[in-house]
Order: C-alpha cells, then sequence, then structure tokens
C-alpha cells in the first residue's frame, strides 16, 4: 500500500504545474538544488580543516558547541518554509485505506524532503573526515546517526507545532538570545550543550536515548495527526475574517478607479500579494550596501543610480512584475467586461507610481547620508515612476504564469515568470538609466548625467500614451495564449 | 443577434466545434444542449472572444467579436469560477460589476432585491469572501452578476447544474421575467433536458462540435427530445435480449 501511495506522490512531484511550466523553471530548480548541496558539501569537508586553521581549539568540540544552533536555526527555516504534508490527504480518506496508513505515509514522505535529506550531504562527509582524522568510526557514525535522530525529530516537531506562531516566536528568540549572549560574552549557553553532544560520541549507549527522542517525536505527531484526519477539523479550510475597504475615495477615478480599489482588496485580502509587497519594502534597505561604502565594489557612482532604482522600485519589482498575472483567476472575467485595456493599463499604472511614491517617502531617511545620496533616490523614484512603470506593464503583457493568491508558502521562487522575454525587459528597466548616467557622466560631469535621468524620465512620461498603446497591442495579441495560461 | 459564419475550432488536428452558420434573433431564449464535449462550452468562448476560432467568426450585434470590443458593453456571461473574483465579499462584486456597466449604486440595491428569494439568505449581508462560498452559492453570485445593467445578451453555462431544485425552479423564474420583462436575450446551456425545454424557446442540440438539431420548442415535446438521446444510448449498448 505504501509503495503505490509513494508512486502516487512522484507522479505529482513530476506533474505538477511548477515543474511542467518550462525549461527554465527546471534548470532553475535543478540548479537550486544543486547549490545548495554543493554548499552542504564543502561545509561538511571544509569545516574541520576551517576551525583548525583558525585555531578555535580541537575541531570536533568546536563542532559539538554549535549543534545546539544548528539545530535551532534548522527548526525555524523549517517552520518557516517547510510545506505540510497533509496536503492532498482528502481524496485518499474515501478509498479502502487505513487511516493510519494515511498518517504513517503523509509523516515518512516528509523524510523525503529537502530539509531532510540535505543534512546527510552534510553529516556524511564531516563523519568522514573526523574518522579519517583519527576518531572513532564506530563511535563518530553513532554520533552522526544520533545528530540525524536530532534532526528528524525536528522535523516532526515542526509538524506538530506548526501554525502555532508563538512556538516559532519562543524558539526564534531563545536561538538569537543564546546567539546575542555568546557574542557579546555575557553567557555562553553553548558551553553546557556541549557536553551533551560529546556524550553522544564518548558513551554510544546515550544514542539510544536519541533514537526514543525521535520515535517519540513520530508518534507524538502521528496521534496529532490521526485526530486531524476530518474535513471540519486539520483539513478544514478556514473561512476568513472580512476586511472593509472604503470604496468612496477610488469611486471619482471611474472604471479605472474600481479596478484600483480591487487591487487594494487584493493586496490586503491575499496571502501572496501581501508578501510581494512586504517584499517590496524591503527594498528600501538594499541602498545601505551602496551608499554606506559597506561593499567595496559597489563604491562606484555609477551603483548609486543603481541602488537609487532599487530601493524605490521594490513594488515595481515585486508587485508590478507580476501584473497581469494577479488577476489570473478572474481573468475571464475581466475579458468580458466592459472595460479597455487602456483603462485597465492605467490603473496598474497609478497603483505603482503611488506606491512608488510612498517608497521614497520611507526612503527620505538616506537623508542621513548626505544630499548627494538622497539625490539618487530621488532621481531613482522618479526614473521607476515614469518610465519603469510603463515598461513593467510591457513585460506583465508576456508573463503567464498563473499566481494562486491565497498560499504563501511556498511563495519563494515558485512559479516566477522566468520568461526570456520579460528577463529581456529588465534591460531597460535598470541598464538603460545606468547605461545613460554612466555615458553623460564620462563626457559632461555629473550633474549633467543626472539631468539626463530626469530628461529621460520626462520624456517618458509624456510618452506613456504612447508606450501604452505599443503594450495594449501586445496584450491583444498575447491575449488568447494569456487566457489559455490562466483557465489551465 | 448572433450571426455565426463558417466558425470552427480545431485543437492540433482534432475539430471541436463546426458550425457553418447561425442565426440567432433577439429577444429570444436559446437552450444549447449536448453531451460532454459537445462543444457548448467551446461555443460559448470563441463567443465571448476568450478563445480565438481556427475559421470563420461569430458577429454579436453587428460587430465581429475577434475584432471589436464594443459588443462587451450589451453582453454579459457567467460560464465557470473564472468569472468570480474570489477576494471580494459578494455586495463588493456586484458593486464592481454595477461599476463597470454605469450602474448606480441605488439602482443596483433595488435589482439585487429581485434575486432574494434566489440567494436564499445565504449572500447578502455575510462577512465573507467569496471562495469561501460554497459552489452553488457561488454559482447564484456569478448568475446574479451577470443581469446587472440588464444587458442585452446573457450567455450561461450550466447554470442550473450545482444549483438545489428550489433555486433550479427560482432561476427559470428568473430568467424568464428578464426575457419578457427586459427584452434580455439568452444563451442558456444545460445537460438537462427538461430544464432546457422549461425555459427556452429554441432548442440547439450539439454533437461532437456539430449542430444536429434546430428546432422551436414549441414544435418539439420533451419525450422526442428524450428519444433523440435515448436513439444514441441504444446504438451504444449491447442489447440485453439478443
Amino acid at each position: 500500500m505504501l509503495t503505490t501511495l509513494f508512486r502516487l506522490e512522484l507522479k505529482s512531484a513530476f506533474r505538477s504545474p511548477t515543474w511542467k511550466q518550462n525549461l527554465w523553471m527546471r534548470i532553475l530548480i535543478v540548479f537550486a538544488i544543486l547549490y545548495f548541496a554543493l554548499i552542504f558539501l564543502s561545509l561538511g569537508i571544509g569545516a574541520y580543516y576551517i576551525i583548525k586553521k583558525l585555531e578555535l581549539g580541537d575541531p570536533f568540540e568546536v563542532i559539538n558547541r554549535y549543534v545546539l544552533y544548528y539545530l535551532g536555526f534548522d527548526i525555524v527555516f523549517r517552520y518557516m518554509l517547510q510545506p505540510m504534508p497533509v496536503a492532498n490527504v482528502q481524496p485518499m480518506l474515501y478509498q479502502p485505506i487505513s487511516k493510519k496508513t494515511i498518517v504513517h505515509f503523509s509523516l515518512l514522505k516528509t523524510l523525503y524532503s529537502f530539509f531532510n535529506w540535505s543534512h546527510l550531504l552534510l553529516l556524511i562527509p564531516l563523519s568522514v573526515v573526523l574518522i579519517v582524522e583519527g576518531s572513532d568510526s564506530l563511535q563518530t557514525a553513532v554520533w552522526a546517526v544520533a545528530i540525524y535522530l536530532l534532526l528528524l525529530a525536528n522535523n516532526y516537531l515542526n509538524i506538530l507545532v506548526n501554525q502555532k506562531t508563538v512556538f516559532l516566536v519562543a524558539v526564534a528568540t531563545l536561538v538569537l538570545g543564546a546567539a546575542a549572549l555568546q557574542y557579546f560574552d555575557y553567557f555562553d549557553l553553548s558551553i553546557y550543550t556541549q557536553p551533551l553532544f560529546l556524550a553522544l560520541y564518548n558513551q554510544p549507549t546515550l544514542a539510544l536515548l536519541v533514537f526514543g527522542v525521535a520515535v517519540l517525536s513520530y508518534f507524538t505527531s502521528f496521534s496529532h495527526f490521526m485526530g486531524q484526519m476530518y474535513l471540519d477539523t486539520g483539513l478544514a479550510k478556514k473561512a476568513e475574517k472580512t476586511i472593509a475597504i472604503q470604496g468612496k475615495y477610488f469611486e471619482r477615478f471611474g472604471k479605472g478607479g474600481l479596478i484600483l480599489k480591487n487591487d487594494v482588496a487584493l493586496i490586503i485580502r491575499n496571502k501572496r500579494a501581501r508578501m510581494a509587497v512586504f517584499a517590496g519594502f524591503f527594498f528600501i534597505f538594499y541602498g545601505l550596501l551602496f551608499f554606506t561604502g559597506a561593499i567595496e565594489a559597489y563604491d562606484g557612482v555609477y551603483w548609486r543610480v543603481f541602488a537609487g532604482i532599487f530601493v524605490t522600485g521594490g513594488f515595481l519589482f515585486s508587485f508590478g512584475q507580476y501584473v497581469p498575472s494577479w488577476d489570473s483567476s478572474y481573468y475571464s472575467l475581466l475579458m468580458t467586461q466592459n472595460i479597455t485595456y487602456m483603462e485597465y493599463l492605467r490603473s496598474k499604472y497609478t497603483l505603482i507610481q503611488v506606491f512608488t511614491a510612498v517608497t521614497t517617502l520611507l526612503s527620505t531617511w538616506y537623508i542621513v547620508f548626505g544630499w548627494d545620496v538622497f539625490s539618487y533616490v530621488l532621481i531613482g523614484a522618479l526614473y521607476n515612476m515614469s518610465v519603469n512603470a510603463a515598461i513593467v506593464l510591457w513585460g506583465g503583457a508576456y508573463v503567464r504564469s498563473k499566481v494562486d493568491l491565497t498560499s504563501s508558502k511556498k511563495a519563494f521562487g515558485d512559479k516566477n515568470a522566468f520568461n526570456y522575454k520579460s528577463l529581456l525587459l529588465t534591460l531597460p528597466k535598470i541598464a538603460l538609466p545606468v547605461g545613460l548616467f554612466a555615458l553623460v557622466d564620462t563626457y559632461l560631469g555629473t550633474t549633467a548625467a543626472k539631468l539626463s535621468i530626469v530628461a529621460i524620465s520626462l520624456v517618458g512620461f509624456s510618452l506613456r500614451h504612447w508606450i501604452f498603446g505599443k503594450v495594449i497591442a501586445i496584450y491583444k495579441k498575447e491575449k488568447y495564449q494569456t487566457l489559455k495560461a490562466y483557465r489551465s | 443577434m448572433i450571426h455565426v459564419s463558417q466558425l470552427s475550432k480545431t485543437y492540433s488536428g482534432t475539430t471541436v466545434l463546426s458550425i457553418e452558420s447561425l442565426e440567432l434573433q433577439a429577444g429570444e431564449i436559446i437552450g444549447l444542449v449536448g453531451n460532454n464535449g459537445a462543444g457548448k462550452t467551446t461555443f460559448f468562448s470563441l463567443l465571448l472572444d476568450l478563445i480565438k476560432p481556427s475559421t470563420g467568426h461569430i458577429e454579436n450585434q453587428g460587430v465581429r467579436v475577434d475584432e471589436s470590443e464594443a459588443w462587451k458593453s450589451t453582453t454579459a456571461a457567467f460560464i465557470d469560477e473564472n468569472f468570480l473574483i474570489g477576494y471580494l465579499t459578494a455586495e463588493e462584486y456586484f458593486e464592481f460589476i454595477a461599476g463597470l456597466r454605469g450602474v448606480e449604486k441605488a439602482e443596483l440595491s433595488g435589482f439585487i432585491e429581485v434575486f432574494k428569494a434566489f440567494f436564499n439568505d445565504e449572500i447578502l449581508g455575510n462577512k465573507k469572501y467569496i471562495r469561501d462560498y460554497s459552489k452553488g452559492n457561488q454559482k447564484k453570485i456569478g448568475i446574479a452578476a451577470a443581469f446587472i445593467g440588464t444587458p442585452a445578451l446573457v450567455i450561461l453555462d450550466e447554470p442550473f447544474a450545482n444549483l438545489d431544485p428550489r433555486a433550479q425552479m427560482q432561476l427559470q423564474k428568473l430568467i424568464k421575467s428578464f426575457n419578457s420583462e427586459h427584452g434580455v436575450s439568452l444563451l442558456v446551456s444545460s445537460h438537462d433536458l427538461l430544464h432546457v425545454s422549461e425555459v427556452s424557446q429554441r432548442i440547439l442540440i450539439l454533437n461532437k462540435g456539430e449542430l444536429i438539431k434546430d428546432v422551436r420548442t414549441s414544435e418539439i415535446t420533451l419525450e422526442d427530445l428524450r428519444a433523440f438521446f435515448s436513439e444514441e444510448v441504444k446504438e451504444e449498448l449491447p442489447s440485453s435480449e439478443s
């Protein structure tokens, strides 16, 4: 029975829309996995020698000090990123499969998760290195297995407490607090936990205890899930409370205002859209890398133009890129309603401008780095509001990924629009202003270069209707393809 | 009102719809019947310019739907959940549609009153997003929204499916009254022969993408319609007697 279920799972993985969507996505996923695998591998091999070279003490003892933090961060990451295994359980409930089998299957399948096997890439080479460097092979093996069992206990603990933010906050505070206390030399928790982990090596029988903990965590989450296998408990979809939106303000803008009001509701009421906006606001701090001289490579004056665009362009890049995908679930409605592309695009244009303006206001604190720095922020904002706001809509015409508004988990990199046309369109968004700036700067000086960006922004703004016309033509041409993708 | 000529839709060699010519008069309720895969939804999607015809075209009130967008101000449809905005409440959704069709707020509340019995107290005044409603109630919301602004033509795909018996009756009444009192033309598809023969004045039967029957409801009985489909079933099933 279990093998049948696993075969099903394999099919679902290979037939998932993310995987099937396009070649680029697949290449990207494979690269991401390889990248992390490589990091873990090189850490596994290198950790011992790095510690030795830095003369931090006996490598094995140092490693045991940090096991605590490793476990702590592991559970925080799991909480934030690891998807829950209960999805797709519902259709099986009606089949002649015992509930126990279903729950066992759901719990066992998490072992195949990246969050579990990736640790092996670290632990195995590390153990090999330890043995090569003279540790007892059997004891090292027991130690590694015990650590891995603790990570698995983390896995099931996370499943058990998922959705309980209190837990996350508690663990995160504990781990970060302990790390901070250690860093500032107040109190070093790891000194006290180090013997516990070392004991697993010195007294291999203790590993049985860890084995017990892992088994206990498995069966605790097993019995928890057994009670959750009902449509009105663990598998229930929760109806949300509605959040009212004052519509009066938007009414004066006609049909465009209606769309704008919808977009506000979209952002407030959908996890996915909210995440994009939050992500956008984090761009504000991106400039710190450039303006504080923190990274030498970023000290050049051209980087400042680049930074200015990114600081104020967060919303534009994180949200604007996916217009019209945000409306994918009801695109058919929009396409049959009494609304023109021009009205639709103009309202999106306004939305991006308003958010860029807000971001710019929130970025005024860059003044502390001097007027010169702030002038780049302003130039970036101006370029974003005039030229980029229009170009981003152009790129959107090629984006054909459906956005599932209600999912926030796996929002990282899932179904991204890796479309070569929209990738190409990042060139005029960033390379054009930076290039122009560099060119004018070389021949006429920095002030003229700044003014040239202002000038091109004004030109872009006055040409916006012309650009919209072009974009509309593309939207129309791509309409059937877009609809097909959104309706599938 | 609707003029179809040489229309066909082909997906990688398979023709899913092919209609030589078809003329639909304004002011009528037209029922579209057929099995799954008969081409009903394909026809509606072509009519709404959601897919591109392989050959031919459709004219809606004098404009080619794949060339002009003028038909959008006088035509409304509810095909599936892709016509609903999940994160709005029912009222907000109605307001959105009303706004697009130039219906004033005061006018809208009077209009929605008509659907009160149909909604059965489960939709209005509920602080709930459309995505959290049951399939049946979502359908009711979509159907009601299609009538906002009393468009000249309303297209409904399988409106009776997923509705409870009482709501089915109420919907029949609503469809008829919008037609007789406001002159709204309707195109309604259904699997259910009874519903179609009940509401429509003209019945089109599609089979495997072809229009195989086009009759006035007054000229055909429900039994005839049934017989028509049972003929097919007889052919398909090996008879138990022989």
